[in-house]
């Protein structure tokens, strides 16, 4: 028989603190939500944890509630059903649809906010709507700030063994998502999520760079005068952008610009 | 090796397997439920598309063990005492394969979107077919497969309703 990948054990615990003792006994273990990422990198060798955790049918993960100001969304929640969740696309329809715009319809019915997050690909989605609406992430251990959680490429503040429970997303007064796709694999060659509060404008890129990042000039040009025109004239240096075969940096920066005046009079257009 | 038991197609299954098989192998090697294909083993062709828990998902990318206790149809599972299912007749009727190695996903997909969308359109379709890549690229007769159940679907339904 075929055998895709190598041998490990899988386990299925019952509760987060059931979990997290799997993981004490067997620290180079993994834990898995969706698998959507996790699988293929399995598949491809890339990883090889001897053991698998599997949180994804924890249903202390599994809630989306609006409360006063803001949309809480446990992480073992799905990207289909945060995508078509009333309360989602009510307060915060900009996030409804970046959800909407991860991988494809398959991959929404696995995939989990708390994996996808977790694993912060340069390119994914989510890290853009969480950075972009200043998101706080709460985990088994303690609560990070969007801005702190995200560390670099593939990499969080997570420390081993340490799981993302839920996150906090405050809903602004208008927001949208820009995403221009890579044709192929579909994950973001710049991805722009502008936000506006009654405190200011976040600007939030993924995609771009090795990991998602803010941009003060269009944060403050936007508070200003929120309209496409803001941004127009502000260009994001390609320094520290991606350069693959897909894009060189200065098309991802050139990029970056052009995503965020749609971004802006998509959120105008509401 | 993990004890597992679901359903699929409606018949109550139950083995003991290894820890790394995925849902796919089990469903072809175990089963011999041959009709799910592997196509890329990379999750991105959709061939191997079956509906777990009654939505569409990528079975070369789903361990075995996510899928305990579940509930699994196949392409298999579609037809109903020798009549085909409305999206298989359609694509039979709209030529919607060449060679026919995507088709079992590609039914498995249009059934579920089918079901979530009421409104299709070929735009909306061939959006929702991201996943799914057909390499002899036969796309236009897929999309009016699809479109065309959806619309004998709703008509259908209508008909019960009356």
């Amino acid at each position: 028989m075929s055998m895709i990948p190598y041998a490990f054990s899988y386990r299925r615990p019952k509760s987060l603190a059931e979990a997290e003792a799997f993981f004490a006994a067997s620290p180079e273990s993994r834990f898995l939500a969706g698998g959507q990422t996790l699988i293929p990198t399995m598949k491809m060798r890339l990883a090889m944890p001897p053991e698998l955790i599997d949180i994804s049918g924890l249903a202390d993960l599994k809630f989306i509630r609006a409360e006063a100001g803001q949309i809480v969304i446990g992480a073992g929640v799905k990207h289909a059903d945060v995508a078509t969740a009333p309360e989602v696309r009510k307060a915060i329809p900009a996030l409804a649809e970046l959800v909407g715009m991860i991988g494809d319809p398959a991959v929404r019915h696995m995939g989990t906010l708390g994996g996808s997050i977790a694993n912060n690909d340069p390119a994914a989605d989510y890290p853009g709507a969480l950075v972009g609406l200043g998101a706080t992430v709460k985990t088994t251990r303690a609560e990070y700030a969007a801005d702190e959680f995200f560390t670099g490429m593939f990499s969080t503040a997570l420390a081993d063994g340490e799981i993302v429970t839920s996150v906090s997303f405050p809903v602004p007064k208008m927001a949208a998502y820009a995403k221009f796709p890579n044709p192929a694999s579909r994950y973001a060659m710049a991805g722009v999520f502008v936000a506006m509060f009654a405190e200011g404008v976040r600007v939030a890129v993924t995609g771009a760079g090795s990991c998602v990042f803010r941009v003060p000039a269009m944060e403050k040009a936007l508070a200003v005068s929120f309209a496409p025109a803001a941004v127009a004239g502000i260009s994001v240096s390609p320094e520290d952008l991606n350069s693959d075969i897909h894009a060189s940096a200065e098309y991802r920066a050139h990029l970056v610009g052009v995503m965020a005046g749609r971004a802006v009079a998509t959120a105008l257009s509401r | 090796m993990t004890a597992v038991s679901m359903t699929v197609n409606g018949k109550a299954v139950s083995a003991d397997v290894e820890d790394r098989t995925l849902l796919v192998y089990f469903l072809r090697e175990h089963l011999q439920l041959t009709g799910t294909h592997i196509g890329c083993d990379t999750s991105q062709c959709g061939a191997c598309t079956v509906h777990l828990d009654g939505k569409a998902v990528k079975s070369c990318t789903i361990f075995v063990g996510q899928a305990d206790g579940a509930n699994v149809t196949t392409i298999e599972g579609l037809a109903r005492d020798g009549v085909l299912h409305p999206v298989q007749e359609a694509f039979r009727e709209n030529h919607g394969l060449q060679c026919g190695f995507c088709t079992p996903g590609m039914i498995m997909t249009a059934v579920d979107m089918i079901r979530r969308k009421p409104n299709l359109d070929r735009e909306i379709i061939r959006h929702e077919l991201e996943g799914n890549i057909c390499r002899c690229t036969g796309y236009h007769n897929i999309v009016s497969a699809i479109e065309d159940a959806a619309n004998r679907m709703k008509e259908s339904a209508k008909d019960n309703a009356a």
